[in-house]
C-alpha cells in the first residue's frame, strides 16, 4: 500500500473556528470553552483511502494579528492548506485572499488548497454567499466546502478526505519533492482512525462542491521575489 | 551526565547536618532569589530620568545563547531606548486638580459616559486596573468595556503628564478616604490600579508591574517600544486580542496566591525519589539537545522540576507568568503547542520558543521545553514522548497524581494535622535563598475555579462576615504584616499581634520568612515553642516540599 506523508497548515482569521474544526475532526467533539491558540498546535492523523494511506501533520495556527509574522514558519514546506473563514464575517473571507497571495508568493511547490466556510449553522447571520466563495475557490484551483464544527462531523471529515485524495494525486504527479511517499507492506487498517464518513444520516449542512480534480486544478505557487513578512 | 546527577545528592547528604541551614535552603538554586520587594521598592524610588534610562537596551540573553551555540541567525535586533516621555507627550489642556478621579471624569465627559461610570459593571468594585497608552488610548480595563472608558483614560493621561511636565516629577498615587489610586508609567504604557482593598502601595505597584510584564511576555519589550515609536496613537488592543484573559487571570491569581506576595514559587510536594526520577528523565533525554534553555514541569500552579542550561536561572516572576499562561490556556490540553514566549526578566527583547504539552491524558502535569531555536519542534516533541514514557514506567505519573489529588496518606496533604500543633490554624513559609514557598493549605484548583466564578459575577466589595476563613482569607490577613516587614524605611523583624479573632506571628530572618495564624488566646512563649516545632517539621520534610537541587543539562 502506498503511504504519503504530508504537512497541512490551517490558516484564517481569529475566531473563525480553526481549532474547533481540527478538534472536531481529530477528537470527534466540540467544546464551547476553547481558548485562543497561542502560536500553533500540532496534530497528526492518518487517512485511509482506497489504495493508499495519507499521514497528515496538521499545523493549526493562531489567528491573532500578533502571530501573523510567525506564519511562514508553519506554512513552509506545507503540501496543503485549509483556508478557513467564518460565513458570518466578510472580513474573515477577505483575509483568506491575503493568505492565498502570501502562500503563492512564498511557497514554491504546488499545494492543495481548500477554502472552508465555517459556522454554517449560523445561516441566519450569513454574510458571505456560497456562490461567491465557491467562485473564488475555483479561481485559485481550490475546493470549497461549508462546515459547522458545532454539529457537522461529516462535512469536516469530507474536507480532510478530499484533501487527502488531492494529495495522493499530487504525489502521483511527482511534481513535489517535499511530499514523501513510500510503499508499506505492514498495514493494519483496523488500527488506524480512518477518515471515512460515519454511518449517521446525512446532515443538511456540509455542502461539498468539488471541482473536477486534474493536475491543472491544483494550485501552483508562482515564485516571486516579494517577501511579505 | 549520569555521574554528575548522582554526585549532587551525595554532596547534599554530606552537608546535611547543618542545623545552621534554614529549612529548604540548599547550595544552588534553580531560581533567582531576588527579593521582589526590594526590586519594586527601587522602582518606586527612581526619578523621572532614571525611569527613562532604565528601559533602555539591555543585552539580549537569547542572542548570547544563540551565539554560544553557534547560531548566527538571531532575528532580534537590539532596540533603541524607549520614548522619552518628557519630550514626546503632547500637552493636554485640561486642567486637573487632585480631586477624586471619578468626579473629575464626570466633569469632563458627556452625560452618557458619565452614566457608564456609574453602571453596575464599574461601581463598588474592590480593585480596578486600567492600562492605557501614553497617548491616552485605552488598552485594558479589568471591568466594563474599555472602549467606553476613553474619557477616563484621557483624564489619567492628563494627570500623569501634568505632573511630569510641569513639576518634573512622577505621579505615584492619589489617596482618598477609602480608596487608593496607584500609577505606574512603564515605557509607552500607563498602568493604574484603583483599590479599596488593604493592599499597600508597594503591593499594588508590584501587581501593575506584573500586568506590564504579562504584556511584554506576549509582545516583547522590543516590539512594544517599536510600535509606539512608529505610531504613538496605535491601538494596542489589536495586538493583544486574545491576551486580555491572561491579564484577567493574572489579576485574580495575584489576589489569592501568596506566591506573588512573597515573590516565591510554590512547589508540588513529591517524594524525594520521585522528583529525582523526573529530573533524571528530563536530563537524560534532553542533554543532547543543544539549544534547549529550560525544561520546566509544572502542575496546578506548582513547580515539579526545572532543568536549565548552565549559567542561566529563572526569576520567580517569569515562572509565575508561565504558570498563568498554562493555567489560562485550555488550548494546550488538546494538542502539542509550539508557542512563542517572552520571559521579561530573562530577556525582554526576544521570544523563546516553547514546546508546551500535557504529559498524558491521565496526568495533568504540563511540560514546557523552552529553546532559542525556532525550528526545534520535532526534536522536542520526540523528547517529550520519551520523557512521558520514562515517567510512566517509573511510576512518577502516579506520584504526581497523588500529590495533585491530595492523597490523604501524604504528610504534605494536610500538614497541620501531621505536625500536630492544634493551635496553628494556618502558616506560610518562604525560604529566601531558593525563592520557594510552602503553605499549610495549598490553594486547590477547585477553589481557584470557585473564586473565578464568584469573581466573574462580582469582584464587588462584600460586607458579609465570613464564618470560616479560607486559605485566601488567611493570605489576605498576612498582607499588612508582609508590608510592615518589607517596609523600606523601618522594616520589622518580628511581629506578634493578638486580637479577639486570632493571633498572628510574622517573622523574618536572613534565611526565611514565616507567617503563622494561631488561635486568639496564644501566649508569646507558647507561640515561640510552636514555631520552633513547626520549623523542625519543615526541616524534616524539606526534601519533599522543596526542590533542593539545581539540575542543569
Amino acid at each position: 500500500m502506498k503511504v504519503i506523508e504530508a504537512k497541512i497548515v490551517v490558516l484564517g482569521s481569529q475566531g473563525v473556528g480553526k481549532t474547533s474544526l481540527v478538534v472536531r475532526y481529530i477528537g470527534k467533539m466540540f467544546s464551547k470553552h476553547i481558548s485562543p491558540t497561542i502560536g500553533a498546535s500540532f496534530f497528526t492523523c492518518n487517512i485511509n483511502l482506497e489504495n493508499a494511506r495519507v499521514k497528515l501533520q496538521v499545523w493549526d495556527t493562531a489567528g491573532q494579528e500578533r502571530f501573523r509574522s510567525m506564519a511562514p514558519m508553519y506554512y513552509r514546506n506545507a503540501n496543503a492548506a485549509l483556508l478557513v473563514f467564518d460565513i458570518t464575517s466578510v472580513n474573515s473571507f477577505a483575509a483568506i485572499k491575503g493568505w492565498v497571495k502570501e502562500l503563492q508568493s512564498n511557497v514554491p511547490e504546488a499545494m492543495v488548497l481548500s477554502v472552508v466556510g465555517n459556522k454554517s449553522d449560523l445561516e441566519d447571520l450569513r454574510a458571505v454567499q456560497s456562490s461567491e466563495a465557491a467562485q473564488f475557490a475555483a479561481s485559485i484551483g481550490a475546493q470549497y466546502c461549508e462546515t459547522s464544527a458545532l454539529h457537522d462531523q461529516q462535512g469536516i471529515d469530507q474536507v480532510f478526505l478530499n484533501t487527502a485524495a488531492a494529495l495522493l494525486k499530487l504525489s502521483n504527479s511527482n511534481l513535489v519533492s517535499s511530499l514523501r511517499s513510500y510503499d508499506s507492506a505492514d498495514v493494519d487498517p483496523d488500527k488506524i482512525p480512518t477518515g471515512t464518513p460515519t454511518e449517521e444520516d446525512a446532515t443538511h449542512t456540509g455542502k461539498v462542491e468539488l471541482p473536477a480534480w486534474s493536475i491543472d486544478s491544483i494550485a501552483h505557487g508562482h515564485v516571486q521575489k516579494n517577501m511579505c513578512c | 551526565m549520569a555521574s554528575t546527577s548522582k554526585d549532587v545528592p551525595a554532596v547534599v547528604i554530606q552537608d546535611n547536618p547543618p542545623d545552621d541551614l534554614e529549612p529548604g535552603a540548599c547550595h544552588d538554586s534553580i531560581l533567582n532569589p531576588t527579593d521582589s520587594f526590594e526590586e519594586f521598592a527601587s522602582e518606586m524610588s527612581s526619578s523621572l530620568q532614571e525611569r527613562n534610562i532604565s528601559l533602555a537596551t539591555k543585552s539580549s540573553t537569547i542572542s548570547e545563547i544563540q551565539s554560544e551555540i553557534g547560531e548566527n541567525s538571531a532575528p532580534m535586533k537590539p532596540t533603541k531606548s524607549s520614548d522619552d516621555l518628557q519630550t514626546k507627550d503632547e500637552s493636554i489642556s485640561a486642567s486637573t486638580s487632585n480631586s477624586n478621579l471619578t468626579e473629575q471624569n464626570g466633569d469632563d465627559t458627556d452625560t452618557e459616559k458619565d452614566d457608564y461610570l456609574q453602571s453596575p459593571e464599574l461601581v463598588n468594585k474592590e480593585k480596578h486596573v486600567f492600562i492605557l497608552s501614553s497617548a491616552g488610548k485605552p488598552i485594558y480595563s479589568r471591568y466594563g468595556n474599555e472602549d467606553k472608558l476613553a474619557g477616563l483614560c484621557g483624564v489619567i493621561q492628563a494627570l500623569v503628564s501634568v505632573v511630569e511636565e510641569q513639576n518634573q516629577d512622577i505621579l505615584r498615587s492619589i489617596s482618598t478616604n477609602d480608596c487608593k489610586a496607584v500609577f505606574l508609567v512603564k515605557g509607552p504604557l500607563i498602568l493604574v490600579a484603583v483599590s479599596k482593598s488593604d493592599e499597600s502601595e508597594t503591593q499594588l505597584v508590584l501587581q501593575l508591574t506584573y500586568a506590564f510584564n504579562q504584556i511584554v511576555s506576549v509582545l516583547t519589550l522590543t516590539q512594544l517600544n517599536r510600535i509606539f515609536e512608529q505610531r504613538r496613537n496605535y491601538d494596542l488592543r489589536r495586538l493583544l486580542s486574545g491576551a486580555e484573559r491572561l491579564i484577567d487571570h493574572l489579576l485574580i491569581f495575584m489576589e489569592k496566591d501568596p506566591a506573588f506576595l512573597l515573590g516565591a514559587v510554590r512547589c508540588l510536594p513529591l517524594p524525594e525519589k520521585a522528583r529525582e526520577n523526573i529530573t533524571n528523565a528530563i536530563q537524560t533525554t534532553c542533554n543532547k539537545i543543544r539549544d534547549l534553555v529550560f525544561a520546566i514541569m509544572l502542575a496546578g500552579n506548582q513547580l515539579i522540576t526545572l532543568v536549565r542550561m548552565k549559567k542561566y536561572t529563572l526569576h520567580p516572576s517569569d515562572i509565575h507568568l508561565l504558570f498563568n499562561l498554562v493555567r489560562s490556556s485550555e488550548s494546550f490540553k488538546t494538542a502539542e503547542s509550539w508557542t512563542p514566549i517572552c520571559l521579561p526578566k530573562f530577556d525582554s527583547t526576544g521570544f523563546l520558543h516553547g514546546h508546551v504539552s500535557y504529559i498524558s491524558e491521565d496526568c495533568q502535569a504540563c511540560l514546557l521545553l523552552l529553546t532559542v531555536q525556532r525550528d526545534a519542534f520535532f526534536p522536542l516533541s520526540q523528547a517529550k514522548h520519551t520523557i512521558a514514557d520514562k515517567l510512566r514506567r517509573s511510576n512518577c505519573l502516579v506520584a504526581i497524581n497523588d500529590a495533585l489529588n491530595r492523597n490523604e496518606e501524604l504528610p504534605t496533604t494536610n500538614p497541620l494535622k501531621h505536625i500536630g500543633i492544634p493551635e496553628i490554624r494556618h502558616f506560610m513559609y518562604k525560604c529566601k535563598s531558593t525563592a520557594q514557598l510552602f503553605t499549610s493549605d495549598p490553594i486547590s484548583l477547585d477553589k481557584l475555579q470557585d473564586y473565578r466564578l464568584r469573581h466573574k459575577e462580582g469582584g464587588d466589595i462584600m460586607e458579609k462576615k465570613v464564618e470560616k476563613l479560607s486559605d485566601i482569607d488567611y493570605v489576605r490577613n498576612y498582607r499588612k504584616f508582609c508590608s510592615s516587614i518589607h517596609c523600606t524605611s523601618t522594616p520589622a523583624k518580628l511581629i506578634f499581634r493578638s486580637n479577639s479573632c486570632d493571633t498572628i506571628l510574622a517573622w523574618v530572618t536572613n534565611g526565611f520568612e514565616l507567617y503563622v495564624t494561631f488561635d486568639p488566646l496564644m501566649e508569646k512563649d507558647q507561640a515561640i515553642k510552636a514555631v520552633d516545632r513547626l520549623l523542625k517539621w519543615i526541616k524534616k520534610e524539606e526534601q519533599r516540599i522543596f526542590i533542593m537541587h539545581a539540575p542543569t543539562f
